[in-house]
């Protein structure tokens, strides 16, 4: 790492998401080859990254929440509400992509029937719902361990979603990743690589922008109460 | 522009759009955040100014020079 990126971490994370995403837009519109499903496939390249960013954003918060219930690390806490607040970011751009791609592909904005949405969609409204929960009580030690609770049962529900199209009895949401590997030509699983990589480094960097804005907050709040 | 183009177009956008907002609402708070540490660094300077006559270093004293 050199000394400017040392020096910026979070200028340097935010040019190497840029660099990411234009490489990823390149790559699925110029490199990535059309397949027998047409041109609404190409959402995939986004519209699935995004989704596994969504659990990942809120994986890591339940982490966050489980290291303050168990060692109560300062900012534990903090950490987990933002990574919570980015996966709900991240949730409702899989649902509203997944919608888009939905009405190309089956002709409906939302199917019902189909587990994996309402499954991701129930997740996601827990996790709305972490909110609620969260400024409804008054901020300190109470607070911060209602909220680390909630994030550690919503947990469960990752599994459950990314496993439901597998378990599903209609087969309308389609399987890419099988026991048997992606079922995609070479380049386009480099693409959806690409594209991964350009989202999960999207989310950090946006969970640190945030994680440093209000840190700065608390700290010019104590600082203001301090001088006045 | 086909119709299967421009729902391609649209979710991408959307994306897009989402990032845009989020890195706009948090520019506005960084510029909150630069304002009030502007603010707390002119109070502080201010109480330093009418601080130091009374916290002068206590052994110095006045000479009469010449």
């Amino acid at each position: 790492m050199s000394t400017w990126s040392r020096n910026n971490p979070l200028t340097a994370l935010a040019a190497a998401t840029t660099l990411l995403l234009g490489v990823s837009i390149v790559l699925v519109f110029f490199y990535a080859p059309v397949d027998q499903d047409g041109l609404n496939q190409k959402i995939f390249y986004f519209h699935v990254p995004i989704a596994i960013t969504s659990y990942a954003c809120f994986g890591w918060g339940a982490l966050k929440a489980f290291l303050h219930l168990w060692k109560r690390p300062p900012g534990a806490d903090l950490e987990s509400y933002v990574a919570i607040h980015q996966g709900v970011i991240f949730g409702a751009m899989t649902l509203v992509t997944g919608s888009i791609w939905a009405k190309v592909r089956w002709t409906h904005w939302w199917v019902w029937g189909d587990e994996q949405l309402v499954l991701f969609l129930v997740l996601f409204l827990f996790y709305c719902a972490y909110f609620m929960l969260r400024f409804s009580v008054e901020p300190g030690p109470q607070r911060a361990n209602l909220s680390a609770v909630y994030a550690l049962f919503g947990v469960v529900l990752i599994p459950i979603s990314f496993m439901a199209i597998r378990l599903a009895s209609s087969y309308v949401h389609p399987t890419v990743f099988t026991s048997s590997g992606p079922q995609m030509a070479g380049s386009q699983f480099f693409t959806f690589c690409v594209c991964l990589a350009a989202m999960l480094v999207l989310a950090y960097f946006l969970y640190r922008f945030e994680l440093a804005g209000k840190r700065l907050d608390a700290d010019l709040k104590a600082l203001r109460e301090h001088l006045a | 522009m086909t119709a299967e183009e421009k729902y391609v177009a649209a979710a991408y956008l959307v994306v897009f759009g989402f990032v845009l907002v989020y890195v706009v609402i948090m520019a506005a708070k960084v510029a909150r955040l630069q304002r009030e540490v502007g603010e707390l660094a002119e109070l502080a300077r201010r109480r330093r100014d009418r601080d130091e006559p009374a916290t002068a270093d206590p052994e110095r004293q006045e000479m009469r020079v010449g």
